[in-house]
């Protein structure tokens, strides 16, 4: 897009305090020391011809277009690779640099093709633009000499090809999976003429370990490493800024149109979390939005043996506010709730919950973060005073130690990890603590300075012995103690981190982790400079996962890692809107902004706005939800955008609540593995066609803006609020900034958020309000949100989940890089090639005792149930570790999970299921019983 | 049977059967002391025996001609005999500073390089503070000897003022250019006066790490340099506490991989750090910002070499040689089509037409001289008639040619310009790293243009094109590689014209080709 290029300066800014005075073409200017001649130049719009320089890469110097001549100084330096110096008088346009010019590019133009009408960068070519500029109007050399124009088009990659006859191998590609992405597949093979960008070893891109992030296509300036859609349709002719919609780092990207068909999704240089990076599914697995499975009617059936009815709007909204209000006069008020969805935007989420609030006149509202982040909320809320990670991701490249607990960032928050990566390269340390050997452990460039691998469960076991060497050997910073927490609970915690059950030596029997190997972990975290903590799912799915949060609160309050650039603690957010679902109210208990149900104040500042009588007693949770329809007493289930068939655990039991109920709704875009036991489906939007905003992991509120009009005409919030109004509640807004109106009026930490603000400004992170106008990257900075920040007691119990003779393994399961969660959407893409399908990793050790073979179906099961999956040998894992993904519906990863959660929030214990692997050569019954439903989806009956 | 017989097994001696000489010798009962090299190739394979500790030379020697010395325990009266090799006309004229202990001395036993003095600079400088040791240097006027000849202690000064802790010493020892070898004969002849320099370098800058990038082409130099730093360790030379002195100092051997370019300072520091044999655009220059992004040294090994004599001697007694702002020695190395071929330690300031015609005994073939090519691939062609310039960076870029690291390569007069014009191209498409463009597609361009030239095609039109393209990668290249390339091009279109018009058949020269 010439829109975008024309913005590039050419080389990086540099931050320096010092400034520098010269003079471009006789011009004065003033720029930071440092700068480069080429950026200073544009800093006064005179654009110097350039090819191989752009400012997302460091200065390379490859191309020599953009020379240029400095008064008193020999010769012709390159314009990006020198620096600026006070007094300098540089020339960028005389005589000999035209020649110059002219020179460099009549020689690339002597091995490049001359098919730039049919060319799919045609209109988008930095070359041609350049060879313009330059004003080439022959070569010389004519065009029988040597040359690469036979060099094959590798087209290997799923969504983009690279051609290797229009490389002018500048290197924007490899620099930017070094110095962006820090994958570091790409390369150039030979050298002199025979210099040619490789992927690998003789492989194509798709064998590489290229992981697609697009970085490269992102640079490249010319069509030799082309998006294939663009290939295909050609060059974009409009563009909206949007929010992708997977994983919780909310990465802002243009998706480029022509007409209503997107062309491709570029990421926006401006965005706020990614400042232009992107990983393989926001850039590219958009195509499920228009996929034929996607179901654009309303559809309807009395029971679920029954074949779906395909129906309008109102007989659909019609039939299911029938449906719920006949369970609520037969069953109680209480007999129907609502799940909201983290996938939605926050206008959608806030909708869902003030429905069940206002219109079903009960609590019963929960979020599929109860299943991921809710010990988050618990945990910080109760050590910091809020339900929120501290800090902005940009704050990783101040960090001097980071901590990776349970979370796997390059798969599940590959931008996010390509900054800490970077950060890393330039020298801050690392621990990860992991049942697993991550790619963070060892990759290229990259090893942490201490792997804890810790026996899954014993997560609590292991905090406590880091904050055991903490206090025992004096590393506790005692002024941040003194000056910013509570004397009295800390003074608890101290004594009791201090006893000998939590020592490392102690925990060693527990954890497996080598004592001297924790002790110089917390030494490290301690006393190594800004100590920042980042964590995933394998913090917070576990039984004591709210006690690890906790535990992690501690340990930052203790060594005063918090309130500043560089430090924290922060959950890598699993979906696009956990945030901000949680932050739109969607707890049985709590109010949007956090308040309690039962807090007379709040209840009456919403009564009033909402203009209806509220309950003051805390609803149901999800899995209370699914035990009271087992027991009879809830019927009517509002499931938005989530499948819990799939995604909660002991699947088994979940049918079974589901099949037991009377009503359930699904909104959805597919019909997915919970609409089998749905009543009505009412289809919803992809991100594409939604308005309204996001909020990341870093509390970041992003805009999402329709690219598209919805292709089953109708909003989903409006959805929503005509349901609401067919159950009695008149609820109605103009448009969705009217809702973000509303959230901002009634929740103080939203109070300056508004549509109009977020178009100007680009994105705010909360709290925005008249305490912090501009929003606040990062939170707790004078003083915890809470006054002071409280220590928690963490004592280790271990989970009743435990290896037996009978299950001697334990499972823990996880994401990949290339799908994203249940699948839904990743699984109609080609990001399906990475990852056909789910695969048991086990170690070596256990594969030999149990005569296995790499890539043999094995029985995975444990007390709950049993499915059958491939196996394939990895040292990844330790011996008495097996992990999994859970990315399709068929391997049933949640059949064998249990019903054990968290202690404080009933967040499912996922990370732990005692297990036992053994030779298979059939599905399991679950699965053989799912695959006949799907040959017959009539034929959902009871077993 | 008492005297002690030497023998170099110096690369160019095993190659001319030196390996044969020694094994004559050997099973005829006698011990020999192998060394490096005098210099004097055309003498090679060639034995010292010492008597009265005077040692007379024989050579060159066939095995055959070595089991009859030795069955006749060396007759003066011998056919080959040459006398006393200190008193060759070849070793009297020359000021051996650097490689007065090259063919001498056994190059792995430390005693008899110390017993020569091989410590004396080291010593010396281990007792001074490094400013001391940068001043000297600075006095002396050393300038680098890669080719870009940039005063050596400025750099050190340079490197000095950087913040530390971690700074590096690299001696350059990828000695591509075409006819030399003066790095190679030292680290054959006289490692441990190179090692010393890595030493003192070190010192100068607070570096205590230092690599010594060798070409995988010399294996040789590779075995010795490897033996003589394990040597030097076992000595304390090297490592913790050298000399007891308390300096910390310890080198790393890393071996080239057939690149060219890699002799280029900054792909050097590239191929160290393990990665693709690359040039960096400068700035920062490596003294601030070089290998691992620390503080770094980068000289070519004669630079480093002639450290230890300048710290013994004193920065004056160095700068007292030379000829004017071209201070001390320069080893220069006659090659090609020569008579006498081999290297010379010289001051600064003989004439080229000296060392070919003295010191070279004109051309090998006997035919007329018709060119030189100085400073290797990158160098400029002189013409015959024009030999009567001063060896020095000034005179020579004064005559558009370069010093380059001192090597001579002579043509007799079969040779065809044109042919080596598109040669000079095609060099530099073959060993060219392929980052910046008029190297990467010029050289190839270059190469074709000169071989339609070649063939008649469009000769003026051709000259034009060739001219405008020398002017271009003189001009837009990143590094010397394709910076230089025009210099052999240019000098031989504009020295050599004749060489390139219309030519009615093939010509003798091509049937010569």
């Amino acid at each position: 897009m010439a829109s975008r290029r024309d913005n590039d300066l050419g080389t990086p800014p540099k931050h320096s305090p010092d400034t520098v005075q010269l003079t471009i073409d006789g011009q004065p200017v003033s720029v930071p020391s440092g700068t480069s001649i080429m950026r200073a130049a544009a800093a006064i719009d005179t654009r110097i011809p350039k090819l191989c320089a752009t400012d997302r890469l460091e200065a390379f110097g490859s191309c020599r277009m953009c020379l240029v001549e400095i008064e008193g100084r020999m010769g012709t330096p390159a314009s990006c690779t020198t620096p600026v110096e006070a007094g300098m008088a540089v020339s960028t346009q005389t005589p000999r640099l035209e020649a110059l010019r002219r020179g460099v590019m009549e020689l690339y133009i002597s091995d490049h093709p001359l098919d730039c009408l049919t060319c799919s960068a045609n209109g988008d070519c930095e070359l041609q633009d350049t060879a313009g500029e330059v004003g080439l109007r022959e070569v010389r050399y004519g065009f029988e000499g040597e040359n690469h124009l036979a060099e094959p088009v590798d087209t290997s990659n799923p969504y983009f090809q690279f051609d290797g006859s229009k490389c002018i191998v500048c290197s924007r590609c490899v620099r930017a999976c070094d110095e962006i992405q820090g994958t570091l597949a790409l390369t150039v093979d030979n050298r002199g003429f025979d210099s040619k960008i490789s992927a690998g070893l003789d492989e194509g891109f798709f064998d590489s370990e290229c992981v697609s992030c697009g970085a490269c296509i992102q640079v490249c300036p010319t069509a030799t490493l082309m998006e294939k859609s663009v290939v295909e349709h050609g060059q974009p002719r409009r563009s909206v800024k949007t929010t992708c919609a997977y994983c919780g780092v909310g990465c802002s990207f243009i998706a480029e149109l022509q007409g209503d068909e997107v062309v491709r999704m570029t990421p926006d240089t401006e965005g706020g979390a990614n400042a232009g990076h992107s990983c393989v599914k926001g850039r590219f697995a958009w195509g499920y939005a228009s996929h034929p499975d996607r179901v654009l009617k309303p559809m309807v059936r009395e029971a679920i043996t029954e074949a779906w009815r395909e129906v309008e709007w109102d007989e659909a909204i019609t039939f299911a506010a029938t449906r719920f209000k006949a369970i609520q006069s037969e069953h109680g008020a209480g007999a129907i709730g609502g799940i909201t969805s983290s996938r939605c935007t926050n206008e959608e989420v806030y909708v869902v919950q003030k429905m069940v609030r206002a219109a079903f006149g009960n609590n019963n509202v929960d979020t599929c973060a109860r299943v991921c982040h809710s010990p988050t909320g618990y945990g910080l809320k109760n050590t910091f005073g809020t339900s929120a990670g501290t800090q902005d991701f940009r704050s990783v490249d101040a960090a001097n130690v980071i901590l990776v607990i349970g979370a796997n960032p390059t798969d599940a928050h590959p931008v996010f990890a390509s900054r800490m990566k970077q950060r890393l390269r330039a020298g801050a340390k690392l621990i990860v603590i992991d049942p697993r050997a991550t790619d963070l452990v060892r990759s290229p460039h990259i090893e942490a300075d201490h792997h804890i691998q810790l026996r899954p469960g014993t997560n609590v076991a292991v905090v406590n012995a880091l904050a055991h060497v903490i206090v025992t050997e004096g590393l506790i910073d005692r002024r941040f103690v003194a000056e910013r927490c509570e004397d009295e609970s800390f003074a608890r915690w101290a004594e009791f981190i201090a006893r000998e059950e939590n020592s490392p030596e102690a925990v060693e029997a527990v954890s497996g982790v080598p004592a001297e190997t924790l002790r110089q972990a917390a030494r490290l975290y301690a006393g190594g400079g800004n100590g920042a903590i980042y964590y995933g799912l394998g913090v917070t799915e576990h039984s004591q996962g709210s006690s690890m949060v906790m535990g992690m609160a501690n340990l930052a309050m203790a060594t005063g890692n918090i309130g500043r650039n560089g430090v924290g603690v922060n959950p890598l957010r699993g979906q696009n809107n956990v945030q901000g679902s949680c932050d739109m109210g969607s707890f049985p208990h709590e109010f949007p902004g956090y308040r309690h149900v039962s807090d007379d104040a709040t209840r009456a500042l919403f009564a009033e706005a909402w203009s209806q009588d509220l309950s003051g007693e805390p609803g149901l949770r999800i899995p209370n939800m699914l035990s009271a329809a087992l027991d009879g007493s809830f019927k009517g289930l509002f499931v938005q955008g989530e499948d819990i068939a799939q995604s909660d655990p002991d699947t088994q039991n979940v049918e079974a609540a589901l099949r037991a109920m009377d009503c359930v709704i699904v909104q959805d875009l597919f019909l997915n593995e919970t609409a089998a036991f749905a009543h009505i489906f009412l289809p919803g939007t992809a991100f594409l066609e939604k308005d309204g905003t996001f909020i990341n992991a870093e509390r970041r509120i992003n805009r999402v803006r329709p690219a598209m009009p919805e292709k089953q005409g109708l909003s989903e919030w409006e959805t929503v609020c005509r349901l609401a109004r067919a159950m009695g509640y008149d609820m109605a807004y103009p448009d969705a900034a009217a809702i973000m109106d509303e959230i901002a009026a009634l929740t103080p930490s939203f109070a300056g958020v508004s549509f109009d603000r977020l178009d100007r400004e680009g994105s705010v992170q909360w709290p925005c309000n008249d305490s912090a106008p501009q929003g606040t990257p990062i939170m707790h900075v004078d003083g915890f949100v809470r006054g002071k920040g409280r220590f928690m007691l963490t004592q280790f119990i271990p989970t009743e989940e435990k290896a037996s003779r009978r299950f001697p393994l334990l499972l823990t399961t996880g994401r990949i890089l290339s799908q994203y969660n249940v699948g839904a959407q990743t699984r109609r893409t080609e990001n399906s090639r990475w990852h056909e399908e789910d695969v048991l990793q086990i170690h070596p050790v256990d594969a030999e005792t149990r005569g296995l073979k790499e890539g043999d179906m094995v029985s995975l099961s444990s007390r709950k149930g049993a499915v059958s999956i491939r196996a394939t040998i990895s040292e990844r894992v330790p011996p008495g570790v097996v992990y999994t993904t859970f990315h399709h519906p068929d391997s049933g990863a949640n059949v064998v999970t249990t019903e054990l959660s968290d202690w404080a929030t009933n967040c499912p214990e996922y990370k732990v299921t005692a297990v036992q692997v053994a030779p298979a050569n059939m599905p399991s019954d679950w699965q053989r019983n799912r695959a006949e439903s799907q040959r017959n989806p009539d034929a959902i009956t009871a077993e | 049977m008492a005297d002690r017989l030497y023998l170099s097994i110096d690369a160019a001696a095993r190659s001319v059967g030196a390996d044969d000489v020694a094994a004559a010798l050997r099973q005829s009962g006698r011990q020999v002391v192998t060394t490096g090299s005098r210099g004097m190739l055309w003498l090679e394979p060639m034995v010292e025996v010492e008597r009265d500790g005077v040692r007379h030379g024989f050579g060159p020697l066939t095995a055959q001609d070595a089991a009859d010395l030795a069955a006749t325990d060396f007759p003066d009266s011998h056919a080959k005999a040459l006398g006393p090799v200190e008193a060759l006309p070849w070793m009297q004229a020359q000021s051996r500073l650097i490689f007065a202990r090259c063919g001498l001395i056994d190059p792995l036993d430390p005693d008899m390089f110390e017993a020569e003095g091989g410590l004396n600079g080291l010593k010396a400088a281990l007792t001074q503070p490094p400013e001391t040791i940068i001043d000297t240097l600075i006095r002396s006027g050393l300038r680098g000897r890669g080719g870009a000849g940039f005063p050596a202690g400025i750099k050190l000064k340079t490197a000095a003022a950087q913040p530390g802790p971690v700074k590096y010493i690299c001696a350059n020892a990828d000695e591509g250019d075409s006819g030399t070898f003066a790095d190679r004969m030292l680290m054959e002849g006289d490692p441990g006066q190179l090692i010393a320099g890595m030493i003192i370098a070190g010192r100068a800058i607070g570096a205590e790490t230092g690599y010594i990038y060798l070409r995988s082409e010399y294996p040789d130099a590779i075995r010795i340099v490897s033996e003589a730093l394990d040597v030097w360790r076992a000595k304390g030379w090297l490592g913790k506490n050298i000399l007891g002195s308390g300096q910390r100092f310890d080198i790393h051997l890393r071996r080239g991989a057939g690149s060219y370019v890699c002799g280029e300072e900054s792909a050097m520091l590239e191929s160290l750090e393990g990665k693709r044999g690359q040039v960096r655009a400068k700035p920062p220059i490596p003294a601030i910002s070089g290998l691992f992004g620390k503080p770094t040294i980068i000289n070519n090994v004669l630079t480093l070499a002639s450290m230890p004599w300048i710290l013994e001697h004193g920065g004056d007694a160095y700068a007292a040689r030379g000829h004017e702002r071209s201070t001390g020695t320069q080893a220069f190395q006659l090659a090609g089509n020569i008579k006498q071929g081999g290297l010379l330690e010289l001051d600064f300031g003989i004439s080229l037409k000296r060392l070919i015609e003295e010191f070279g005994g004109g051309t090998l073939s006997g035919r007329p001289m018709r060119a030189a090519q100085l400073g290797g691939p990158l160098g400029a062609y002189i013409r015959a008639d024009r030999l009567d310039v001063a060896m020095d960076y000034e005179s020579l870029a004064a005559h558009g040619a370069m010093l380059g690291h001192g090597g001579i390569v002579v043509f007799d007069d079969t040779v065809d310009m044109a042919a080596q014009a598109e040669f000079a191209m095609a060099f530099c498409a073959e060993e060219s790293c392929g980052k910046c463009t008029p190297c990467r597609i010029g050289a190839v361009r270059g190469r074709e243009t000169l071989a339609k030239i070649r063939q008649g095609v469009d000769i003026s039109t051709n000259l034009d094109l060739v001219e405008d393209l020398c002017s271009l990668m003189t001009d837009a290249s990143l590094c010397a590689m394709g910076g230089l390339t025009p210099m052999p091009v240019m000098s031989a279109i504009r020295e050599f014209p004749e060489d390139f018009e219309p030519r009615a058949e093939a010509s003798a020269a091509d049937m010569v080709d």
